[in-house]
């Protein structure tokens, strides 16, 4: 017991111990230089992102075009810059609202035992719903703003928190501090934050990482079938979509926006992986 | 060993704690029922040392769990100071939690690893309304004190912590709340053996010190004879033997006791016990034996405890049992 429970110190340096994996440590300077990319943008952008330029229409990747031009002559690179600043928010907002929607279903169901079969049973229903289908069928419904894209995406990714939280949320319920805090007559709302989710903190945040990487790869994919965020705001999705028309006279407006994603979605799952194995105390023995 | 017990306490006669056919029954598959504690009745008086004993599965845990109301009771009573604990509202026994509180079995899950020493005490400061600010500090820094821990252990962690220090903490949690009545469940079985005496010790001079009660839950006779003045012996859920340590212990009545002692080593060649040795498991709590549940193991064991169950009959000065054949008849 006592040599399972003692790596669980290492918390105050987790970020140290992140970059200090190879793997994880390259995922999170990749990720710092995106976020950083796409938070300056309007400094790092040669260009406008929507200038127009018909002069200079489909032009391939060069030194005055980077990524080269689009079909109206907007500068490719610019406009990824842009573009992430879209993709990368819309993600973060849909992990943050999966995980309130999820994290509190999951407690209701780990932790109230009568509310367990509902829960479960609603969680189980929308599961059932392919991904991408659900939240098309979702935006369709509710109109293709960035709002609605990131409250359908939320809820068809929130089960899969709300499944991960209600598992964990059991085993804690069932353990001596736990009881400990109701024998102290502690209000239970006080139980389920200080000693469930604290404890749960560690599958929430992994989970969370895949989510994030999912909702860029759906923001984009609900884009690309024309149900996501209105065409006029660029994102990585919306490129690739219009790109695809000019696949083979000019595949780098689609292949630059696709790589973006690609290596986004990469370096998360690395820092995911990272984090996984060093919040599970039987994965860090060698840290 | 027994130099505690010696020492003259003052206990009033006065129980603080009735308990009356205590039944707690857990649903389990198939509409069946486990039987975990069934018809359990004591008292424990106030200022006294109470240890509930008997092996795996006998329902000693969870007669204690219930009385804290931890898990709701099937049925029967808990006088406590005249109030019924069972019948209160989940409102109104919040207000007799600082009163009854429990030290844990495992020291190692029965503190949150996320919480500093003084967050853990601090919660229960907080349960009794303890204000906030410098006084607070001091308040943990004594109740670390008083469990033998330092004052600047307040900002650690539990798993900085030995399973001793760790026992100390979770005494020290039970005590913040100033109860009257603890429960202390099985508290040195996952020690290391050369702690398990300290932290017996650190009880049993809190209990005089304080004054308190103390229901000591244990699966060793030879600890709860170190500390207890009653001693409660249960077996599948039924109490088979209970009273004054020293009558018990000098003359066990129920086999199921006898084999219990005969069990337990010695480390005094002067002094005899008849050697019975148990066979076989602890029968299943989901279809317990008709008439006496020992009956299956018991050595003693004649027709007619498949028949009926054993009334619980007073031999002298509290000294109770359930047995037929008691006195050597059938």
């Amino acid at each position: 017991m006592a040599a399972i429970s003692a790596p669980l110190q290492s918390e105050p340096n987790l970020l140290a111990r992140l970059m200090g994996r190879p793997t994880s440590g390259i995922g999170l300077v990749v990720l710092v230089v995106i976020a950083l990319a796409a938070l300056l943008a309007p400094w790092i952008a040669p260009y406008a992102p929507v200038k127009l330029s018909v002069a200079h229409r489909l032009e391939a990747p060069s030194l005055t075009h980077l990524f080269g031009t689009d079909d109206l002559g907007r500068d490719v690179f610019s406009r990824m810059l842009y573009a992430a600043r879209t993709s990368l928010s819309v993600a973060l907002a849909v992990v943050v609202f999966s995980s309130i929607v999820g994290i509190v279903l999951g407690l209701m169901a780990g932790f109230f035992k009568k509310l367990d079969m509902p829960v479960s049973r609603l969680v189980d229903a929308m599961m059932t719903f392919p991904d991408i289908l659900l939240a098309i069928a979702l935006v369709a419904a509710l109109g293709p703003t960035a709002v609605n894209v990131v409250m359908a995406l939320g809820i068809v990714y929130a089960p899969r928190l709300a499944r991960v939280v209600r598992a964990s949320t059991l085993v804690i319920r069932e353990l001596p501090y736990v009881e400990a805090a109701r024998a102290l007559g502690v209000p239970t709302p006080v139980i389920l934050v200080r000693h469930v989710l604290r404890n749960i903190a560690s599958p929430i945040l992994v989970q969370g990482t895949f989510i994030f990487a999912n909702a860029i790869l759906a923001e984009a994919g609900l884009s690309f079938l024309g149900v996501g965020i209105s065409p006029d705001i660029p994102t990585w999705g919306t490129m690739i979509a219009v790109g695809r028309q000019y696949m083979d006279q000019a595949g780098w407006i689609m292949m630059f926006p696709g790589a973006a994603i690609v290596i986004t979605v990469l370096a998360l799952q690395l820092v995911g992986d990272g984090l996984r194995d060093l919040l599970d105390p039987r994965l860090a023995k060698d840290i | 060993m027994s130099a505690v017990t010696e020492i003259d306490r003052r206990i009033e006669t006065k129980p603080l704690l009735v308990v009356e056919g205590l039944t707690k029954h857990f649903p389990a598959r198939n509409g069946r029922i486990v039987h975990a504690v069934e018809d359990v009745s004591f008292t424990v008086k106030r200022g006294s040392t109470v240890g509930l004993v008997g092996e795996s599965g006998s329902g000693k845990t969870t007669a204690g769990r219930v009385l804290l109301r931890l898990t709701e009771p099937t049925s029967g009573k808990a006088l406590f100071d005249g109030v019924d604990l069972f019948s209160l509202s989940t409102a109104e026994m919040r207000a007799y939690r600082r009163k009854l509180q429990i030290v844990f079995q495992d020291p190692f899950s029965s503190l949150n690893p996320r919480l500093r020493v003084s967050a853990i005490l601090g919660e229960a400061l907080d349960a009794c309304g303890f204000p906030r600010g410098r006084k607070r500090k001091e308040r943990i820094a004594e109740l670390l004190t008083l469990v033998g821990l330092s004052p600047d252990h307040a900002l650690r962690y539990p798993h900085e912590f030995s399973g001793g220090q760790r026992q100390r903490i979770g005494i020290a949690r039970a005590l913040a709340v100033e109860p009257e009545f603890v429960v202390a469940d099985e508290p040195v079985s996952a020690l290391d053996v050369s702690v398990q005496a300290q932290v017996l010790n650190l009880l049993g001079e809190l209990q005089k010190r304080l004054g308190l009660t103390l229901l000591f839950i244990a699966h060793d006779l030879s600890v709860v004879e170190y500390l207890c003045d009653e001693v409660v012996v249960m077996y599948l859920g039924r109490v088979m033997e209970r009273g004054p340590s020293k009558l018990v212990y000098a003359a066990p009545r129920h086999p199921y006791t006898r084999a219990l002692l005969a069990s337990a080593p010695v480390p005094d060649p002067t002094r005899r016990r008849t050697h019975v040795a148990l066979t076989g498991d602890i029968a299943s709590p989901i279809a317990p034996p008709s008439g006496c549940v020992f009956r299956t193991r018991c050595p003693e064991a004649i027709a007619a405890c498949a028949e009926i169950v054993p009334p619980t009959v007073e031999i002298d000065g509290g000294h109770h049992v359930a047995c037929i054949r008691h006195d050597g008849r059938a």
